[in-house]
């Protein structure tokens, strides 16, 4: 039996212990936000958060996330407590998302948003060096230039 | 191509209290039939349908795919504009996926343009699809989308919907329709102060003949079109709610992994599941003619099984072909054969026998994968001799064609629901996605749940229609004055889009032929199609010769580009915003491309350095787009944004080669894209022509690799004739001293 929490509700599952997160997820608990993009953590769609650090959930054994929290794109804005009145279910990073207009197919999206928010989590400046160095995400539809001005317009919210 | 929007014919009905508006287009026997019986001259029936209901409230359906390419706002847009709408009221919706909403103008659109659209050349091989069934699709390609449906359907449909308000208004207070105004959503009549919404006049609007031939406003005019308006989709793209083919979800639903035949084109020979089937949730071992599948109750325990299938497959005469037997048969063709003419302007022959010099180059560019971000993936529900599909595609209409016929089910049976799609870039065209959705449904149709059948990212980049690998002989011809005389071109096909590998440059003698290209790989069309592989090549060439004429590489195209003015215009204001020929930071060179594709105008400056390891570095792209003008600008420059980022990943790491007759790479480490610490600023400038819309899906990407191996030729005096870039060594080279 499995047993973590996602987005606030706990889960127990019967399930292989070497199963990873992101099938976990998909396909047991039904959650549809996180994506599978290639299945050996090099591209980040399945960017996910455990205890608010972003992870690639294709590779995650959920032996590994026992009794943890975990967060999906669906459970973003209430796990950082950011929800506002504008716009009730966005935090912050999602918002700029749109002011920014920056999802084209939209596919990577959960997981450069969920990779961009534990990024500004650590540090909530970072320089175009520290934005190469920790947003690894592949978008094949090349927001990389929206999704830079969005992280600096983050930074000086 | 010449629309004539003044001739086409809308039908209206008052459906459920609301004016529907729209065309009547449908099956190839209607089409006929209304074409026969009340097409005049060069008519053309459209469709795609406006909604307005009594509460006001508007619905466009669009009929295109939503890939990220911002189309359902783009043409909202158009219709909405016509229609003097508050775009506060509009509602966007997919089209369903029935022949009422089949895209025939585009299809038309293309026929006047190329024959036969490029994204649909894999169909007119087939005899299953004659061509007559292609007014049956609902495409979203050949970045058409805004020049055919949006500039015929969309406005026409929004504008004859006003008129029809207008006469309804003029009815019910019986004034004279030239008293009235129409201003979002509402129509007015000054004179008396008087106001209806468009809402409380649809019944009577529905009552009333549209109008043949409604009058389109100019672009001053327009309200809504021109505005860098936000996206309607973006939303659900931020919260995780967007939903694309492979999220479709229910608590009954079974999942296939699934093993097709390596080497193109080969069968099954047998395949032993026995283990597989003892796996946990296993239900299924499926042995298919050219493939097997795992089937269970979550697809990392079908992926986990398939691999314990013991499997062999026939053996074939490709079973030892590599890229290298490939790159042999493609030179031994160019050097064999004339092959067949693509263009012939003087006597060129002439002209290379009598040049005072000649340069001669062999240039090349390998297969590559889409590699959209969704795996290909296909969802089946057969429900006895009903079925339903979920899956993205760039094609619904086409898509549940395939499904009917695979399973034997009258088109009629099936139920498609149209999902975003995570990116297309002509994978997901019908017959290009053939090769999964087929293997869904022959797979579904074991079982009476759905199953969800996804390609692994290997599997996706190893049964791809790949880009086709080109390769490409040129030589030029000097006079005694360094004047080029002659250009010659012979490179490998097929040709997918006529007129790519011609060139828009003052050469008095040209001759531009094709040789065979086939191999036993598939091929299919890549992002803006064969102006990838040929503006790479003509680009470069050209700038070639333009070193060699001792000309600086912008004043040669310049010169040669007089009777060219939206090449020339697009040219000048990149090099202007590029600061071309200006100060350059001290190890940093400018290359510079342009190419017509599509119909928009694109000229791109790449600013290159040579990092510390000798690798180049691509700081800047400064490009300007002609596309007519921009329906919503935003969209434009988000568009040709990732143009140029997905041409750079091709220039610079993109490389599908084959051993032992299969792709050799699986996943993206073996086939790397730009990423965020690689992505180059770009600054984009739209240069409003006034002529009609360009596409804009597509022509951001074909500039880009020569404009960066351009720059690398002036930083290193090595000229790059093979793609990818990263397979070069720029150790040892040598600047060029300024031009």
């Amino acid at each position: 039996m499995a047993t973590f929490k996602v987005n606030g509700i706990e889960h127990a599952l019967d399930i292989e212990p070497e199963m990873p997160l992101l099938w976990a997820i998909r396909d047991e608990i039904g959650l549809t936000g996180t994506k599978f993009g290639c299945g050996i953590a090099s591209c980040g769609a399945c960017t996910v958060h455990i205890n608010g650090k972003a992870v690639r959930s294709c590779v995650t054994p959920v032996s590994a996330v026992e009794g943890q929290e975990i967060t999906t794109i669906e459970g973003l804005a209430v796990s950082l407590g950011e929800t506002n009145t504008s716009a009730p279910d966005l935090a912050a990073v999602q918002q700029a998302w749109i002011d920014h207009q920056i999802p084209q197919c939209g596919y990577c999206q959960s997981g450069m948003i969920m990779a961009v928010s534990s990024l500004l989590a650590d540090n909530p400046s970072p320089s175009d060096a520290e934005i190469d160095a920790g947003i690894t995400n592949i978008c094949r539809c090349g927001s990389y230039p929206r999704v830079r001005k969005a992280i600096h317009a983050l930074a000086n919210a | 191509m010449k629309l004539n929007r003044r001739r086409f014919i809308l039908s209206s009905a008052a459906v459920g209290g609301s004016l529907l508006i729209g065309y009547s287009a449908t099956r190839p026997s209607r089409h006929r039939r209304a074409n026969d019986e009340l097409a005049i001259g060069s008519e053309r029936f459209t469709t795609s349908f406006i909604k307005i209901d009594e509460d006001n409230q508007i619905t466009i359906f669009v009929p295109h795919s939503e890939m990220g390419q911002g189309i359902h706002t783009a043409l909202s847009m158009m219709a909405a504009d016509e229609l003097d709408a508050n775009w506060e009221y509009v509602n966007i919706e997919q089209a369903p996926a029935t022949d009422l909403f089949a895209n025939g103008d585009l299809v038309k659109g293309f026929a006047g343009e190329f024959g036969v659209p490029s994204a649909l050349m894999p169909l007119i091989n087939v005899t299953a699809f004659p061509v007559a069934e292609l007014m049956n699709l609902q495409i979203t390609g050949g970045s058409s989308s805004v020049r055919y449906t949006g500039e015929t359907a969309m406005r026409n449909a929004g504008a004859a919907a006003r008129e029809m308000f207008l006469k309804a208004a003029s009815t019910r207070w019986s004034v004279p329709e030239g008293e009235l105004t129409t201003k979002l959503s509402y129509v007015h009549h000054n004179a008396s102060g008087q106001s209806l919404s468009y809402g409380e006049l649809a019944i009577d609007a529905a009552k009333l003949e549209p109008p043949k031939s409604p009058s389109l406003k100019d672009r001053t005019q327009f309200n809504i079109m021109g505005k860098g308006l936000s996206r309607n989709d973006i939303p659900a793209k931020v919260d995780g709610s967007a939903k694309f083919g492979i999220d479709a979800h229910s608590s009954d639903m079974l999942y296939a992994a699934i093993k097709l035949a390596p080497v193109f084109g080969t069968k099954l020979v047998s395949a032993d599941g026995k283990e597989a089937l003892a796996q946990r949730g296993v239900k299924r071992v499926i042995e298919l003619e050219d493939s097997y599948a795992v089937v269970a109750d979550s697809y990392w325990r079908a992926k986990n099984a398939l691999a314990l299938v013991s499997a062999r497959f026939e053996e074939s005469e490709n079973d030892y072909i590599s890229s290298t037997d490939i790159e042999a048969r493609f030179n031994k063709e160019l050097t064999e054969n004339d092959g067949s003419k693509d263009k012939e302007i003087g006597d060129t022959d002439y002209e290379l026998e009598k040049a005072a010099d000649i340069i001669e180059a062999n240039y090349r560019v390998p297969y590559l994968a889409h590699a959209a971000m969704e795996p290909m993936n296909c969802t089946v529900h057969i429900k006895g001799d009903t079925a339903e599909i979920w899956t993205s595609t760039q094609d619904a209409l086409g898509t549940a064609g395939r499904v009917a016929s695979v399973a034997g089910l009258p088109e009629s049976n099936i139920t498609f629901h149209q999902t975003y799609c995570g990116g297309g870039f002509g994978r997901r065209v019908p017959l290009l996605n053939s090769n999964v959705i087929d293997h869904a449904t022959l797979i579904a149709m074991e079982f009476d749940v759905p199953v969800k059948t996804i390609f692994s990212r290997e599997d996706d980049m190893q049964q791809d229609h790949y880009r086709p690998a080109v390769h490409n002989n040129f030589k030029a011809a000097f006079d005694e004055n360094n004047n080029v005389t002659a250009w010659h071109s012979r490179f490998t096909g097929p040709i997918q889009v006529p007129g790519a590998s011609h060139i828009p440059y003052a050469i008095e003698n040209q001759s531009i032929r094709v040789v065979d290209g086939e191999t036993h790989v598939p091929l299919g069309p890549w992002r803006s199609v064969d102006h990838t592989q040929q503006t790479f090549f003509t680009e470069s060439f050209i700038d070639e010769i333009a070193h060699r004429a001792g000309v600086n590489p912008y004043q040669f195209r310049i010169n040669l580009l007089q009777d060219h003015p939206r090449h020339r215009k697009v040219l000048e204001v990149a090099a202007e915003a590029a600061g071309y020929g200006k100060n350059l930071q001290e190890g940093h060179a400018l290359g510079i491309a342009v190419q017509e594709s599509f119909g928009s105008f694109v000229a791109e400056i790449a600013e290159v350095s040579l990092n510390r390891n000798n690798q180049p570095v691509i700081h800047k792209v400064t490009c300007a787009v002609d596309c007519g003008w921009a329906v919503n600008p935003d969209t434009v420059e988000a568009q040709v944004e990732s143009g140029i980022i997905f041409g750079l990943s091709a220039a610079i790491y993109g490389e599908i080669t084959i051993e032992n007759g299969r792709v050799a790479q699986g996943n993206f480490p073996d086939y790397e894209m730009v990423r965020m610490s690689t992505s180059p600023e770009i600054e984009v400038h739209i240069v409003e022509s006034g002529e009609a819309p360009g596409g804009l899906g597509e022509p951001a990407t074909p500039p880009i690799a020569a404009a960066v191996t351009n720059a690398i030729y002036i930083l290193t005096g090595q000229r790059i004739r093979e793609l990818p870039i990263k397979n070069h060594d720029f150790s040892f080279s040598t600047p060029l001293a300024k031009l």
